[in-house]
């Protein structure tokens, strides 16, 4: 007997996304509750975990307090520097550029986000180092500098590292800007400045705001810039959760610790996109 | 402000250029260069724990991007019939796929896998008829899980931004001339979404490449490119790390930009067509 053509459909609807359904459930939720339900347990004498419930590895976050302070300061301040920088690059290659060399100008700025941060870290390292730009300011009389190690050398990592993530969304915005807006206001006599300010950043905060949402929440989660460019010093919970869990193999306490850095991101998400539906609210007021 | 974006150019890629000049520096010194050289090269290619780790990132990468690019875009042409419900749930989980750290993706699936074999293990020894019952473990197939969830993610992205542009009145012009389903997706569907999903395949490939932090978690006993990096920089800076490195960047380098070409291409001829 044929099957009735609504219910093929469902069946052929069901096989397309039966294999990613199955993989997200296996490899994402399952792996969340997991550490779910470690993150209320107890860590066995021998490490790993034991079953409990228990709200004691909550109560002890406070001893990796250091871990969180640094990354919720240190967070924010690279993005916003990210965004120092991004905003002029971004704002040149939608407005300014000349049109015949801007795709090949944004593709230099897309290309070294898709290469191994790792190996784009690992640079910083070698420059900083001993026997890097220490090494040749002190060739020039000024010694003893040192610059790996440092909070500096960490932000310095965040900005070169996720400058392009900046820069994207902020050019995206800015490229959709209707130029002619920007000529009437100066055919109306407003400054430059007053253009820029009344004008060209209100339109483009929400490239803005999806940039710095986006590079704060990928840096909540940071290990490799902390770990190779602040050396132990300036670390993050990312350093923390790698400690616990591979070095004093404490599953639990590292569990609560990772459930607690999701709870921060998927809050960090919710304000901004609070932020952003309200920009695209008054934006739409504005047009009425 | 020319002169700003210079800088900010040559920020962006002065310290990559400094790693593959000092790759083919004849000396060991890191801050002087004292001619030019191939031996880092030779030397880090006939290094076996190396070449190991490069052949096993090339497979978990390879694998994990083709079931990706495969249920990715299954995916992506399914979540277009389904109810709106059902396809914000697959919306969301895809975003939390992409959008929870790495850190935190690696740890949780270590700690499911753990359970699961834990579990898994001894069932599959009291039901093993011969001597030594198969142990299953991490390995090869955890990290190509791991990676495929997130390319996944990000290849149902990109086809699905494609498909949403696609003509719909071809479609069904195709059907009105008695054209199977089956035969419209061969020649009118397919055509026009291969390039999103070969980009999106590369952009995996990439990804997978270059992971060191999920798969530092659930390699088990496997050592990766990036996990052989990761620890020799950690025995200190050498020129060798400098070739490799500049293996690895090439590598992702000649990727994404035939990625960004496909992708390019299909935007051109969107243009045309409109």
């Amino acid at each position: 007997m044929p099957l009735a053509p609504a219910t093929k459909r469902n069946l052929v609807t069901s096989a397309l996304v039966a294999p990613a359904a199955a993989w997200l459930f296996v490899f994402l939720v399952l792996p969340f509750i997991a550490i779910l339900v470690f993150a209320f347990g107890e860590r066995a004498p021998e490490g790993g975990y034991q079953a409990a419930f228990t709200f004691a590895q909550f109560a002890n976050l406070g001893s990796r307090a250091a871990a969180f302070r640094n990354t919720m300061m240190i967070a924010p301040v690279g993005a916003f520097l990210c965004l120092i920088v991004a905003y002029p690059v971004a704002y040149f290659l939608a407005v300014k550029a000349s049109p015949k060399y801007r795709l090949v100008l944004v593709s230099l700025v897309v290309v070294p986000f898709w290469t191994s941060l790792l190996v784009r870290t690992y640079a910083w390292m070698y420059i900083l180092g001993s026997r890097g730009l220490p090494n040749l300011l002190d060739m020039v009389g000024i010694s003893d500098v040192r610059m790996l190690n440092t909070p500096g050398a960490v932000l310095l990592g965040i900005v070169y590292g996720y400058l392009p993530l900046m820069i994207m969304p902020i050019y995206v915005s800015l490229e959709k800007l209707d130029l002619r807006l920007l000529e009437a206001s100066a055919d109306l006599g407003a400054k430059p400045l007053s253009t820029f300010f009344g004008i060209t950043l209100p339109l483009s905060l929400p490239g803005v705001m999806t940039g710095t949402a986006l590079v704060t929440i990928l840096l909540l989660g940071e290990y490799l810039i902390p770990q190779l460019l602040g050396g132990g010093k300036v670390f993050f919970i990312g350093n923390a959760l790698v400690d616990l869990f591979l070095q004093s193999r404490n599953w639990p306490f590292g569990s609560a610790i990772a459930v607690t850095l999701v709870a921060v991101v998927v809050l960090v998400l919710l304000v901004a996109m609070r932020i952003a539906w309200r920009f695209a609210g008054t934006r739409q007021v504005d047009l009425v | 402000m020319r002169a700003l974006v210079s800088a900010v150019y040559l920020f962006l890629y002065a310290p990559i250029a400094l790693v593959v000049l000092f790759s083919f520096n004849a000396g060991r010194n890191a801050s002087e260069f004292t001619g030019f050289s191939t031996q880092w090269y030779g030397k880090a290619l006939s290094n076996g724990f190396l070449t190991d780790a490069l052949i096993n990132s090339l497979i978990i990468a390879f694998t994990s991007a083709t079931l990706a690019a495969v249920f990715g875009t299954m995916a992506a042409l399914g979540m277009e019939r389904l109810s709106p419900r059902a396809r914000a749930v697959f919306d969301g989980l895809f975003a939390a796929a992409i959008v929870v750290p790495g850190v935190v993706i690696g740890i949780a699936t270590l700690v499911a896998l753990v359970e699961v074999f834990a579990f898994i293990n001894p069932v599959l020894a009291s039901l093993w008829p011969g001597e030594r019952p198969p142990k299953i473990g991490l390995g090869y197939g955890s990290i190509i899980a791991a990676h495929g969830l997130f390319s996944m993610a990000l290849v149902t992205m990109i086809v699905k931004a494609r498909i949403s542009s696609l003509g719909r009145d071809i479609v069904e012009a195709s059907g009105d001339l008695y054209a199977t389903p089956l035969t419209t997706f061969r020649q009118i569907v397919l055509p026009q979404i291969l390039p999103s999903i070969l980009a999106g395949f590369l952009l995996a490939f990439t990804f997978s490449f270059d992971d060191f932090i999920v798969a530092f978690f659930v390699a088990g006993s496997k050592t990766t490119l990036p996990m052989y990096v990761f620890a020799s920089i950690r025995r200190g800076v050498t020129p060798e790390i400098n070739a490799i490195a500049t293996l690895v960047l090439v590598a992702s380098l000649v990727m994404i930009v035939v990625a960004r070409v496909l992708m390019r291409e299909r935007k051109a001829k969107t243009a045309a067509t409109e």
